[in-house]
């Protein structure tokens, strides 16, 4: 049967062009890859290749005329053994298209700004006897234990073999594991984040230690781009467990580069999990959840928590599920909602608060992405008032987001507008005195507490 | 004088066309090599024609003149070997044996289609195939693809994995990082790059120091490479032999530059100002794989033209039968939104 060939759309947003010429002529031998005419997008002009084999039967559109709707016919092909009198059967180049089945109505996400929900497993309660061990010591005996259960777990990163891990995170764990498992690179963070990510892609399960996140920025394209979205990418097929962690935020007169916290980065992309401890129970039992997590989570620890010790369960067996918030002392008047470090600064100002007769409800959200809502949300409605602490910047930050969900989902609970404290919006500074004043103090915390309670 | 002996012994070498056949490629094996070079450029020429129906969106960028190198390196390869890619990967996918339907449904965004319409054409997978994507950021394969190297050592499976990267993404920086590390952990990868001359509109000549002999650029990490006739499967067929055994041996990384063409433009909006006309007619007449392939095949009298027309209608029908699939298939569920995001814990 003869084939019709149809004006082409030669770009993504292309919908009409002009048939500028045909380089063929009817009568024309046309095998598949000639070039039949040239046509002009909005963009440039570009050449359409004969796809079929034939004889050129009848040019429909002459050459040099504009507007020409893409899928218009513009000449007939007739394939071996026809002549002209078959051109009236000609039949489009492409089988008859289906119309696609009408959408059927889905259930539309709770709000806008919600997130593929994640399904969170219950946290045990411990009250068996507990030891005090740092938050350095619980990181490194989260990764032996699961190096011990699973033989796909592996480590890697600059200085965490030989070196010892250059917070000594990693202390030990070449001699118990090898050189296999405990691996140094070199200084190249684009490159084995992406290394990491292809062993996870293949089934391994690698912990790639950045020295610190501010590092981590050479390696994001992998992180986001390569962890973050092949398993959606690739309709289920491909997953990425591996765990990115390393010191984030602020430590101690650093300097700007050196010094940032990427909890709301990471926070913002789907694909991603994120969890940021501040207690030594919690640091090795979300880092153990993490390892044995089958998607990509970013670990952020802090480097001026890693010498402080708590109590943590005497088992190698403690897991803090991923995404569920805790609250770390109860309250009536007020919720502060923080991670991290802050935890400390947090729990400093309810002290504070209390000799004042405010009774503050601390929430260490432990876990940014998937966010644990409802245990915002419950405070909230308790206290109807909030006070969100990080020490990233407030513009597009964690604090932004807990704001939009409370308001969005509890608004009639508020008796005040919600209240971010937040580093100053500027590159955190060397000198002593400036970086103290960019950083949130827990004097501010308590100033904002008052603030939300008309307590001024 | 230890570094000379060195590097020496690890020198680069350059393999051209094959003049006579090497005694393992036999006429059954030409025969496939047709088919499936023919595959590849029958698919694309039909992805290209529904791209102009509108039936494939976005961006789209074809293997056609490629074929040799994808036919010529698989051939190389075990069952258990691996391969990732860029973009330009569909000549890829059916090589190593994925559906044809599954990849053209793909590219229409169906849910027959391999990532079930959420990829497209530049984003599929196949684990059962050792097809690792299907990579929209220039030169984001190779670290991967470093990585994929690494499990199969660390899983000690004897297997290899084939990173593939254009001449362009040669210049990205994590292309030296992954050299580096897959060099000093003795990694099995064979980097293969395709230099078809154009990284989008900028030539080698333009973007490249040293371009003529990219094959060097493992040189300063002791990775040996080779420059192959990309336009003759058999070479490159013979010269993979090589590659994938140094790598499968424990020796290492191994870097092919294969010297190819693409006929079509970068992308499928792309009307390829920057070379003459002239320019692609040549390679088309001269170095035309599957021309030259249809001639070796005539001389061995491996067949005649009655048996290539025979074929090319069977090519054909494969490829009418996946643009059937494509356009019937069904467009992905609403919900289908919302899956694949994580997995269950």
């Amino acid at each position: 049967m003869p084939i019709e060939i149809l004006m082409p759309a030669l770009s993504p947003t292309m919908t009409e062009g002009k048939l500028a010429r045909w380089m063929k002529n009817e009568g024309d031998k046309v095998s598949s890859g000639d070039i039949l005419a040239e046509i002009e997008t909005d963009k440039a002009t570009m050449e359409v290749e004969a796809v079929d084999e034939g004889v050129l039967g009848k040019i429909l559109i002459a050459g040099d005329t504009d507007n020409v709707a893409v899928n218009t016919p513009i000449a007939v092909l007739l394939e071996e053994g026809e002549t002209e009198a078959d051109i009236g059967k000609a039949t489009s180049t492409a089988p008859a298209v289906e119309p696609a089945p009408a959408p059927q109505t889905s259930s539309a996400p709770a709000s806008v700004a919600a997130p593929v929900a994640v399904e969170v497993a219950a946290e045990s309660d411990w009250d068996g006897p507990v030891i005090k061990t740092t938050v350095r010591d619980a990181l490194r005996d989260a990764m032996a234990e699961e190096m011990r259960r699973n033989k796909k777990v592996f480590l890697m990163g600059e200085e965490v073999a030989q070196y010892q891990g250059a917070y000594k995170i990693s202390q030990g764990l070449l001699d118990e594991f090898g050189a296999k498992r405990v691996i140094d690179t070199p200084i190249t963070e684009h490159g084995f984040a992406g290394l990491g990510v292809g062993a996870a892609f293949y089934g391994l399960n690698p912990i790639v230690e950045f020295m610190t996140f501010n590092f981590a920025m050479q390696a994001i394209d992998h992180i986001i781009n390569s962890a973050a979205k092949t398993r959606y990418m690739s309709g289920g097929q491909v997953s990425s467990p591996i765990v990115f962690r390393g010191p984030n935020g602020v430590a101690s007169r650093v300097g700007a580069q050196h010094s940032q916290c990427y909890a709301s980065w990471y926070a913002h992309c789907p694909g991603l999990k994120v969890v940021s401890p501040y207690s030594a129970a919690d640091a090795k039992g979300l880092l153990k959840s993490a390892i044995r997590d089958p998607n990509p989570v970013i670990f952020l620890e802090n480097e001026l928590m890693y010498g402080q010790s708590f109590d943590v369960p005497d088992t190698d067996d403690w897991i803090v599920p991923i995404g569920k918030a805790k609250v770390v002392r109860p309250g009536t008047d007020v919720t502060i909602v923080t991670f991290s470090l802050m935890v400390g600064k947090a729990l400093a100002a309810a002290e504070e608060l209390a000799k004042e007769g405010i009774s503050a409800e601390v929430i260490d959200l432990r876990t940014i992405r998937p966010l644990d809502t409802e245990t915002i949300l419950a405070s909230v409605r308790k206290t109807n008032r909030l006070v969100t602490v990080e020490e990233g910047w407030a513009f597009s930050g964690v604090g932004s987001e807990i704001s939009a969900m409370v308001m969005e989902q509890a608004f009639d609970y508020l008796d005040a507008p919600v209240k971010r404290v937040a580093g100053v919006d500027v590159p955190l500074p060397y000198a002593a005195n400036l970086e103290q004043l960019a950083l949130p103090q827990s004097s501010h915390i308590v100033s904002a507490a008052k603030e939300v309670c008309y307590r001024v | 004088m230890a570094i000379q002996k060195a590097s020496a012994k690890r020198a680069p070498r350059k393999r051209s066309d094959s003049s006579a056949l090497p005694t393992d490629v036999t006429n059954e094996l030409l025969l496939e090599f047709y088919r499936e070079m023919l595959l590849i450029r029958r698919f694309e020429e039909k992805a290209g024609q529904m791209y102009g129906m509108g039936l494939i969106g976005g961006f789209c960028h074809l293997y056609i003149g490629q074929e040799a190198v994808v036919v010529g390196i698989q051939s190389a390869l075990e069952d258990r070997d691996t391969i990732i890619t860029s973009y330009r990967d569909h000549g890829h996918m059916l090589v190593c044996g994925m559906d044809p339907d599954g990849v053209m449904a793909e590219l229409t965004g169906r849910s027959g289609g391999y990532s079930k319409g959420k990829g497209g054409s530049m984003h599929m997978f196949s684990e059962e195939k050792g097809f690792y994507g299907g990579h929209g950021i220039v030169g984001a394969q190779v670290p991967i693809g470093t990585g994929i190297a690494f499990a199969h050592k660390y899983l000690e499976e004897n297997a290899v994995n084939v990173a593939y990267l254009g001449d362009g993404a040669l210049n990205q920086g994590q292309v030296y990082e992954s050299f580096n590390m897959a060099s000093l952990w003795a990694l099995p990868v064979v980097y293969v790059i395709e230099n078809n001359r154009y990284g989008m509109g900028t030539s080698t000549e333009r973007s490249s120091a040293n371009s003529t002999e990219l094959y060097h650029r493992g040189h300063a990490y002791g990775i040996p490479g080779m420059q192959v006739d990309g336009m003759d499967v058999v070479a490159v067929r013979e010269a993979a032999k090589i590659a994938v055994e140094h790598a499968r041996s424990g020796k290492g990384p191994y870097i092919m530059e294969m010297m190819t063409y693409r006929y079509r433009g970068h992308s499928m909006s792309d009307p390829a100002k920057y070379r003459s006309k002239e320019e692609v007619q040549k390679v088309r007449e001269e170095r035309d794989p599957i021309e030259r392939l249809r001639a070796v095949m005539l001389k061995q009298k491996a067949i005649d033209e009655a048996g290539m027309k025979e074929i090319d209608k069977e090519v054909k029908a494969i490829v009418s039968k996946s643009a059937e699939f494509a356009q019937t298939s069904p467009e992905p569920d609403p919900s289908e939104l919302y899956t694949d995001v994580y997995a269950d814990a």
